[in-house]
C-alpha cells in the first residue's frame, strides 16, 4: 500500500513524541535544572528531550576536557608562590600556531637563565585548545582549563593572558583535574624519593 | 609480500616501457619516474592493459633547489592492493605536463589545484582555471618561495616566541606590507578579480551547455545556488544552467573557506600539523589523525611502532566516527529533502553520545587532536569506556534499527532519491569518487579491505556495496555501512587487550628522508596524505587528498538532466564538508 512506508515511520515519531511526556511525568521534577537529570539525559536510557538548556544548565566537564592553558604555581610553606614554568620553552615550540610568548631573563651574576619566567603571553583567540602545551611541558607547570567562558567585549584590552592573568595555585588544578593531579605527585614523590634516597647513599658513602 | 610485488610491478612497467620508465633513484622514494613525453602513453597503458583503473592522487610538489616541480600520480587498481605511483618532472620557470584528465575524469580538480595553487600548466585540460583561488589572483600560493599575509618566518617554532618573548597581536602586521609576495600590478588593484572571474566561469557553463543542444527556441537561465545556501552544507556555490528546470549544465565554484591548509602544513613540524588536521573535515576528526598519523609512521619506519591496545583503540574511534559522520550525513540528506529537521535531530542524538565519549578521552568533543606518531595520546578512562560499551552493544543497534523503520520505506525518500544522481560503476572509477558514493555504484572499494592499515586484517565485517548508484543507494549504503562498523566495534571492546597506548612521545619528532602516502577509508571516502619529508623538522610537502572535494569532480555529470530540486538532494548523497573541500 502506498504510504505505509510513510505511517509506519509516523508511529516512530509518535512514539517519540509520546515518550518525552511520559518520561517528563515520571521524573516530574527530577529531569532538569539537577546533575541527576543531566546525567540521565546522556545516558544510554536517556529518552525524550536531550536538550541541556544553556546557560541555566550545564553539561558536567569531564576531567581530560581542555580549553586554554594556564600556569601552576606551588604556595611555599611561607606563604610565597614559586612558578613551576622554568621558562625552558617546551610549550613555545610545540604549540601549533605560536601562540604563545615566553620571555626569559638570565641572571646578571652568573650569566645563567633564571628557572621562572619573566613574563609569560599566550594570545587566547590564536590558541587552537589543542593541549600540547600540557602534555608536553616537562615540569607539570601548564594544564589545561575548565573555564570556557571567556568571551568579552574587546580582544584587543582581554585577550592576551599575561603571567598574572594566566597563574593558579596547584590547588585549582587538584580541583579540576584530581585523577591526574595525584598521579603526577605519586610521580613526583617517588622521584623525590629515589632522589633522597641517592643522596643519603652519597652521604654515607662520603661518611664511611 | 611487498618486495614481490614490487618486483613484479617493475618487470611489467619496465618490460613494457623499456627506458622511458625507471624507478626513482632517491632514498625513500618508492615510485617510478617517467618522461613527460612519454607520460600519456604510460598512463594509458596502466588504464588499459595493466589495470590501474583508479587515479587516487594528483598533486605537484616544488623542488626550488633542482629547479624543477614533480607531479606525482598515485594509482590504484579498483579490485584493490597497492599503488603504483608515478611521477613526472618539469622545469620550474616553464611547468607544463600533459593533462590527464582525458584519460582519467578524476584528475580534472586535482589538476586544477595543481595549477591554481602550484602553477603547473596542464595541456589539454579541458577547463583549467583557478579551483581554490579566484581567477586574477597573483601567484602560487603553495611554491615555497610564496609568502603569505601575516607571513612571519620560513619555519616553525618562531624565533620571536622564546626567549624574549616580545609579544604581539598577529593583527599587527600588515597584511598587504613587505610580509606578502603580491606584485606591484595586484597590490595596484588586489580587486581585479571580480572582472575575471565570473565571465570566465560562465563562458564555461554556457559552452557546455551548448554542447547539450537545445528542445525548444528557449533561453536558459542561469542560477546560483550558493555560496550562502542552507543546502550546501557550508559556503559552497553551484553556478546551473538550466533549461526550464532541467538542469544543462553545473559548475561547482569553492575556496570560500580556503585558508592554504597544505602551506601551513608546510610552515608546521610534523607535530604541530595533527591538530590542524582535525580541522579538514571536522565532523570526523579522528579519521583525519589517523591518516596522517599513518603517513607520517610509514615514513619513520621501524623507529616507531604501536602498540597492540592503541591499534585497538584507533579502530575503535575510527568506527565510532564513522558511525556518527554517516548519522549526520543521513540526518541532513533528509533535512535536503525538506524534511526539517526531526530525522536530524534523531540521528544528533546519538551523535551526542559517541561525542561525549570523545570529549571524556581526548578532551575535546570535535577538534580531538588524539593520534600521536606510535599510538594515541592517552587510555579511556574507566567511565566512558563502560559508556562506549553500553553504547555499541545496546544503544546504537536499537537507534539504528530505528532511524531505518523510520526512514527507509518512506515513499517520499523513495520517490525523490530512486533514480536521482546516477552514476555507474565505470562513470564511479574513471571520476576518482571514493567511499560510499563509490560503494553505492557497484564497485566494493573499501581501504580497509582493499589495502589494510592498522589491524582491520583481523575484523570480521563486510564490505557495504549497492548496485544502482542513485541517491537512494548512497543513502541506504550508509546504513549497511553503521553496522558493519558496530559489527566493527563490538568485536574490537571485546577483544581489546590490556597495555600501554602509547611508546615513545617526543615533542622533537625527526622523520627520515623520503615520501610516503598514507590513506584510510575515512568516512567521506578515501582520505590521503601525501608527504615528503627532506630529513629537517618539518615536511617539505604535505598534501592532503580529500575525498569530499575528489567527489564533487563528478557531481555535474550527476546532475546534468536532472530537475534543479534534485542537485540539492545529490549533494547531499555525496556528503562533503566544506573544511575538506576548501583547505
Ligand atoms: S610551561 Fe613548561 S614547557 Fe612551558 S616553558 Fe614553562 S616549564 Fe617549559
Ligand atoms: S593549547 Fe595548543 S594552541 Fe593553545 S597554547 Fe597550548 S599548545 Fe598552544
Amino acid at each position: 500500500m502506498y504510504g505505509k512506508g510513510i505511517l509506519t515511520g509516523m508511529k516512530v515519531t509518535m512514539a517519540r513524541f509520546v515518550t518525552t511526556y511520559l518520561d517528563d511525568l515520571r521524573m516530574l521534577g527530577r529531569r532538569y535544572y539537577n546533575p541527576a537529570g543531566i546525567e540521565y539525559r546522556r545516558s544510554k536510557d536517556a529518552k525524550g528531550i536531550f536538550t541541556v538548556q544553556y546557560p541555566e544548565e550545564k553539561l558536567p566537564m569531564p576531567e581530560e576536557f581542555r580549553f586554554v592553558p594556564f600556569l601552576i604555581y606551588d604556595v611555599m610553606p611561607d606563604g610565597s608562590h614559586q612558578d613551576r614554568c622554568t621558562s625552558c620553552g617546551i610549550c613555545a615550540k610545540v604549540c601549533p600556531p605560536q601562540c604563545i610568548w615566553i620571555e626569559q631573563t638570565t641572571n646578571p651574576e652568573t650569566g645563567r637563565p633564571v628557572p621562572e619566567p619573566v613574563e609569560f603571553f599566550i594570545d587566547i583567540d590564536i590558541c587552537m585548545n589543542c593541549g600540547y602545551c600540557a602534555e608536553y611541558c616537562p615540569f607539570d607547570a601548564i594544564k589545561m582549563d575548565h573555564n570556557y567562558e571567556l568571551a568579552s567585549y574587546d580582544r584587543h584590552a582581554y585577550h592576551i593572558f599575561n603571567k598574572e592573568r594566566l597563574s593558579q595555585p596547584a590547588e585549582y588544578y587538584a580541583g579540576i583535574r584530581p585523577a591526574n593531579y595525584s598521579r603526577e605527585e605519586a610521580i613526583r614523590r617517588e622521584k623525590e624519593a629515589k632522589k633522597a634516597a641517592a643522596e643519603a647513599a652519597r652521604a654515607a658513602k662520603a661518611a664511611e | 609480500m611487498t618486495e614481490m610485488t614490487a618486483e613484479r610491478k617493475l618487470s611489467a612497467l619496465e618490460e613494457r616501457f623499456p627506458g622511458k620508465v625507471s624507478p626513482d633513484a632517491r632514498p625513500g622514494y618508492e615510485g617510478f619516474t617517467v618522461a613527460p613525453k612519454d607520460l600519456l602513453e604510460v598512463a594509458t597503458a596502466l588504464r588499459d592493459e595493466l589495470g590501474y583503473d583508479y587515479l587516487s592522487s594528483v598533486t605537484a610538489v616544488d623542488y626550488p633547489e633542482e629547479n624543477v616541480f614533480e607531479v606525482v600520480y598515485h594509482f590504484y587498481k579498483s579490485t584493490g592492493g597497492r599503488a603504483l605511483v608515478l611521477s613526472a618532472q618539469t622545469p620550474r620557470n616553464k611547468a607544463s605536463l600533459p593533462s590527464l584528465t582525458p584519460l582519467y575524469p578524476a584528475a580534472d580538480f586535482q589538476e586544477r589545484e595543481a595549477w591554481d595553487l602550484m602553477g603547473v600548466k596542464f595541456e589539454g585540460h579541458p577547463d583549467l582555471r583557478r579551483i581554490l583561488m579566484w581567477e586574477g589572483f597573483d601567484g602560487f600560493p603553495l611554491r615555497k618561495d610564496w609568502k603569505e599575509a601575516y607571513y612571519e618566518e620560513e619555519h616553525k617554532p618562531f624565533a620571536a616566541r622564546w626567549p624574549e618573548g616580545a609579544v604581539r597581536r598577529s593583527e599587527d602586521l600588515n597584511a598587504f606590507s613587505g610580509n606578502v609576495a603580491y606584485s606591484k600590478e595586484f597590490m595596484a588593484q588586489p580587486d581585479k578579480y571580480e572582472e575575471e572571474a565570473e565571465p570566465l566561469l560562465y563562458a564555461k557553463l554556457n559552452e557546455e551547455a551548448e554542447k547539450m543542444g537545445r528542445n525548444f527556441e528557449t533561453d536558459f537561465v542561469t542560477v546560483n545556488m550558493g555560496p550562502q545556501h542552507p543546502s550546501t552544507h557550508g559556503v559552497f556555490r553551484m553556478a546551473v544552467m538550466l533549461d526550464g528546470e532541467t538542469i544543462v549544465a553545473l559548475k561547482p565554484v569553492m575556496g570560500y573557506l580556503h585558508r592554504n591548509h597544505e602551506k601551513i602544513g608546510e610552515r608546521n613540524t610534523y607535530l604541530h600539523n595533527m591538530p590542524f588536521t582535525d580541522r579538514l573535515d571536522y565532523l570526523s576528526s579522528m579519521s583525519n589523525n589517523w591518516g596522517y598519523a599513518l603517513a607520517v609512521e610509514k615514513l619513520m619506519g621501524n623507529r616507531v611502532s604501536v602498540p597492540e591496545r592503541a591499534e585497538y583503540i584507533r579502530v575503535i574511534m575510527a568506527e565510532l566516527t564513522r558511525i556518527s559522520n554517516h548519522l549526520w550525513a543521513i540526518g541532513f540528506l533528509l533535512n535536503d529533502l525538506g524534511a526539517f529537521f526531526t530525522p536530524s535531530l534523531y540521528a544528533i542524538e546519538e551523535r551526542e553520545l559517541i561525542l561525549d565519549i570523545f570529549e571524556a578521552t581526548t578532551g575535546s568533543r570535535m577538534m580531538c587532536n588524539y593520534f600521536r606518531f606510535g599510538g594515541v595520546a592517552r587510555d579511556f578512562p574507566e567511565d566512558s569506556w563502560n559508556k562506549l560499551k553500553d553504547l555499541v552493544n545496546e544503544r546504537l543497534p536499537r537507534r539504528i534499527d530505528e532511524l531505518d523503520v523510520y526512514l527507509t520505506n518512506n515513499e517520499i525518500v523513495g520517490s525523490r532519491t530512486t533514480g536521482v544522481g546516477v552514476l555507474t560503476p565505470e562513470e564511479a572509477i574513471a571520476y576518482g569518487m571514493a567511499g560510499p558514493v563509490l560503494r553505492a555504484s557497484g564497485v566494493p572499494y573499501d581501504v580497509r579491505r582493499a589495502d589494510p592499515y592498522g589491524i582491520y586484517e583481523s575484523f570480521d565485517f563486510d564490505v557495504a556495496v549497492r548496485y544502482h548508484g542513485d541517491c537512494y543507494d548512497r543513502y541506504i549504503i550508509r546504513m549497511d555501512e553503521l553496522r558493519q562498523s558496530l559489527k566493527i566495534l563490538q568485536q574490537a571492546v571485546k577483544r581489546i587487550p590490556a597495555g600501554s597506548v602509547l611508546d615513545k612521545n617526543p615533542y622533537n619528532v625527526r622523520v627520515p628522508a623520503g615520501e610516503s602516502y598514507g590513506r584510510v577509508e575515512g568516512p567521506k571516502g578515501e582520505l590521503g596524505f601525501y608527504i615528503v619529508s627532506d630529513g629537517s623538522a618539518n615536511p617539505h610537502r604535505y598534501h592532503v587528498r580529500a575525498p569530499s572535494f575528489i567527489n564533487l569532480t563528478a557531481l555535474e555529470k550527476m546532475c546534468v538532466g536532472q530537475k534543479v530540486a534534485d542537485v540539492v538532494v545529490i549533494l547531499g548523497s555525496i556528503d562533503i564538508v566544506l573544511g575538506e573541500v576548501d583547505r
